[in-house]
């Protein structure tokens, strides 16, 4: 069941740090009438494209042992390349644009006026975020970490690359069910894990539409 | 109130609204078929958009973000927090006043306690302007605040913009497109076509 926590803890810990880059990235995208949002929407878009082995690649060359980026983290005592913080790493960036555009979603509900007219009534930018923006969305930011935390925990082609199969630190669910799959009697084995897998996702998915059906129902009844 | 406005707003969708202008006077009124720029002149008067000139009783209000002027807004459909009670919208500004004073004179002490979602459209409208009178502001800004409603509805709320005015003396700019609202209540008017300014009218010193 090493498999299991591991997975549990990696894509746990690659939600909650995508969140507040996630959140930032979809108010920029959704609220900003700047040039380069075009830009950096195409961008946050790319790891859903590309396919997750490159995006692996990648990582690994921007975290790499040798490299300035992986030798600053590892002096900080947060090593990245083949440790438990690449796995977060690679799961966090490829399920960012999913994460993004389901809170961008959520922001979009929220009628634009609402913020200008707080704005009108003495509150700045930042205290209008904490009061209206924020208690208005976070329902919708849940349910985009429920699928970003699912997504998280399919995650393969990326951490494969960038924190590679080492048992007990990296090896999450589809790793080892990949690994035992090469075995011989590994498909025997592999049963529980799909099982967990299915149940962790359904659990995710469902709690992220509840979440956002109850959101839109209560948007609806209050504008 | 002396308010002058320089302002030349180009939206996406290509319109262009040019106007320049000074008034003295207490409640302006702004005229002039939808479209003509009558929103936009609110929105740069209060900071939504950017770029306009603007000077309040001598004071530049230009380089001020939105949060800094004072200027109460309201809104034509009468936007309210969502999640936030009736009391809790009135209180939202941090220069809120005694909230009491101002729900009774809009005849809100029964609501204060209701959520927004539990109000009719002329309690809405009530409560966006005790928010907005609520944060002691220095200039009032209504956009089609009678909109939608039917003869009786509008000769009331028209008597209630008409004695809030009196009450809080809190001078005004008051968009319509209907001459007859803006006739009732402003001490002077301004017409609006196509984003420019087309009759600027004089006082009426007997009201």
């Amino acid at each position: 069941m090493d498999s299991v926590r591991i997975s549990l803890s990696v894509a746990t810990a690659a939600t909650l740090l995508s969140l507040p880059f996630a959140v930032a990235v979809a108010w920029y995208l959704e609220r900003s009438r700047h040039a380069a949002r075009h830009a950096v929407q195409s961008i946050v878009w790319l790891p859903l494209v590309l396919p997750p082995v490159v995006t692996g690649y990648l990582l690994l060359k921007a975290f790499s042992p040798r490299g300035t980026v992986g030798q600053t983290l590892a002096s900080l005592g947060l090593p990245v390349a083949f440790h438990w913080l690449g796995a977060v790493v690679a799961a966090a960036v490829v399920g960012f644009p999913l994460f993004v555009m389901m809170i961008a979603l959520s922001l979009k509900a929220v009628d634009p006026r609402l913020e200008r007219l707080s704005q009108s009534l003495g509150r700045s930018p930042w205290q209008t975020f904490w009061r209206i923006t924020l208690p208005l969305t976070w329902p919708g930011m849940l349910a985009g970490a429920a699928i970003a935390f699912a997504r998280a925990l399919g995650e393969f082609g990326a951490t494969i690359i960038l924190a590679g199969r080492i048992p007990g630190e990296t090896e999450t669910i589809p790793l080892r069910i990949h690994a035992e799959l090469d075995a011989p009697g590994g498909e025997q084995r592999i049963i529980g894990l799909v099982i967990v897998s299915i149940i962790l996702c359904v659990i995710a998915v469902v709690w992220a539409r509840l979440l956002d059906a109850w959101y839109r129902r209560r948007l609806e009844l209050d504008t | 109130m002396k308010l002058s406005v320089a302002a030349k707003i180009a939206r996406p969708n290509g319109f262009v609204l040019d106007v320049a202008f000074t008034c003295d006077t207490d409640v302006l009124g702004v005229v002039g078929p939808s479209g003509c720029g009558k929103s936009t002149l609110l929105d740069a008067i209060a900071g939504v958009e950017r770029g306009a000139v603007i000077t309040l009783d001598g004071t530049s209000l230009t380089p001020l973000p939105m949060h800094q002027r004072r200027i109460g807004y309201v809104t034509q459909d009468a936007l309210l927090f969502p999640h936030l009670s009736v009391r809790a919208n009135i209180a939202y500004s941090p220069f809120a006043r005694t909230i009491d004073d101002v729900a009774q004179t809009l005849g809100l002490t029964a609501l204060l306690d209701r959520m927004p979602r539990h109000l009719s459209g002329g309690e809405r409208r009530r409560v966006a302007l005790a928010r907005a009178l609520a944060a002691s502001p220095q200039l009032l800004l209504l956009d089609e605040p009678f909109n939608g409603l039917d003869d009786a509805r509008r000769a009331d709320a028209i008597a209630l913009v008409r004695d809030v005015h009196r009450a809080f003396a809190l001078p005004m700019v008051l968009v319509s497109h209907r001459r007859e609202e803006v006739d009732a209540l402003a001490t002077q008017v301004i017409a609006l076509e196509g984003g420019r300014l087309v009759a600027p009218a004089a006082s009426d010193p007997a009201r």
